[in-house]
């Protein structure tokens, strides 16, 4: 019988984030790209107190947690600041898509989606209506550099995922 | 349903932040990065990391338990190498977080957060203290009952789970509208560790058992 989740609450901040969690690659990694972007409620403010995980589908050369030395780290986390802002870098992901999870006060339950760094053809985009395929598709504001905003609800409601 | 749903009016900061949408159902897919999981090495986590009695020069003050039990998959089969992190409030219901105003004293030999990686049976053990029941500001009077965070991955991202144990017979349970936002009252048990004699250490610390089983994966169902 499964264990039912609850709430990650107001008060992870100073228990799940941990030093670099964010930065799944060293600065200086050839290829890497930055992710941004923010966490939107239903009016459209800023969630200051939620947490992303992002998951490349592979552990990586580091190990999971490891932030020393040079290569991969497969797994990274970040806490939204005041603003409701959060940022990675990461290594390109081998799929066309990088695994988001997003934590909350307030969401008793993970929201799951997926960050999609082009628009092609895929299984899942194919399959939604243009103004929902367009919400997992990043904006690339350079060649490395991508915003993907959150919003967990209302009309430009992310879409997200069960599997 | 073993989840609570996204909405739970009684819960406001539901309100505007559950999605209005039910989540899309994913087709079967084999290559889906979200059927794995991060591997975890020990020497990315330390033994210490598990006694949150023990990060500081003294000794926190409270009720010094153990709390300890399995991880599972949906078949019953042990989560071995997982992370297993926790985080609670001290003795006296005080987090150690910038933003916790409640009027109780912070206590400076407990910070309240901890973590281990899984055994070959899946087992996890923790030392802390009992935590306090604390106020919110959710409505008149609101408490939260005593609780330790947990937060757990397994075998597949899909698995991924942050919940609260709770302890036996706690009066504020009724009143609780995170913990009565679990539909079921047999799901809601399955939060609440059980007192543990043999867990117990004499003239040291109560034990408390609390198993964690992970939702299956959809290619186990398949
Ligand atoms: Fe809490």
């Amino acid at each position: 019988m499964t264990t039912p989740s609850q709430t990650v609450g107001p008060f992870f901040g100073y228990a799940l984030p941990y030093a670099q969690g964010g930065e799944l690659v060293p600065e200086d990694h050839p290829g890497a790209i930055t992710v941004t972007g923010r966490v939107l409620d239903g009016e459209g403010e800023p969630v200051p107190d939620a947490l992303l995980e992002l998951w490349l589908g592979e552990t990586g050369t580091r190990g999971a947690l490891d932030r020393r030395g040079p290569g991969v780290s497969g797994f990274g986390r970040c806490p939204t600041a005041p603003d409701g802002s959060y940022r990675f870098r990461t290594a390109r992901p081998a799929t066309p898509y990088l695994a988001l999870l997003v934590f909350a006060r307030g969401l008793l339950k993970p929201v799951a989606t997926r960050i999609y760094l082009e628009d092609a053809p895929d299984p899942l985009l194919d399959s939604l209506e243009p103004a929902l395929r367009a919400t997992l598709i990043a904006r690339a504001e350079t060649a490395d550099a991508y915003v993907f905003d959150v919003r967990l609800q209302g009309e430009e409601e992310t879409a997200f995922l069960e599997f | 349903m073993t989840h609570p749903p996204y909405l739970s009016p009684a819960y406001r900061s539901t309100l505007l932040r559950a999605p209005s949408r039910p989540p899309l159902r994913m087709k079967a897919d084999a290559d889906a990065i979200e059927l794995t999981s991060p591997v975890f090495g020990h020497h990315e986590v330390a033994d210490h990391e598990a006694d949150l009695t023990a990060q500081h020069s003294g000794e926190p003050l409270g009720e010094r338990i153990v709390v300890s039990g399995r991880i599972l998959d949906g078949s019953g089969r042990p989560v071995r190498n997982t992370l297993v992190e926790v985080w609670q409030a001290n003795s006296a219901g005080r987090y150690a977080h910038e933003r916790d105003q409640h009027p109780a004293p912070l206590d400076p030999n407990f910070t309240g957060a901890g973590r281990c990686l899984t055994d070959d049976e899946g087992r996890y053990r923790f030392v802390t203290v009992k935590p306090g029941a604390y106020p919110w500001r959710n409505h008149h009077n609101a408490w939260r009952p005593a609780h330790i965070h947990f937060s757990v991955f397994g075998t597949a991202f899909t698995q991924r789970l942050v919940t609260q144990m709770y302890f036996p017979g706690d009066p504020l349970f009724p009143f609780d509208p995170i913990f009565q936002s679990i539909p079921d009252a047999a799901a809601r048990e399955r939060l609440v560790a059980a007192f543990d004699l043999d867990a117990t250490e004499p003239e040291w610390a109560l034990g408390y058992r609390f198993d964690v089983t992970l939702g299956r994966t959809p290619m186990e169902d398949s």
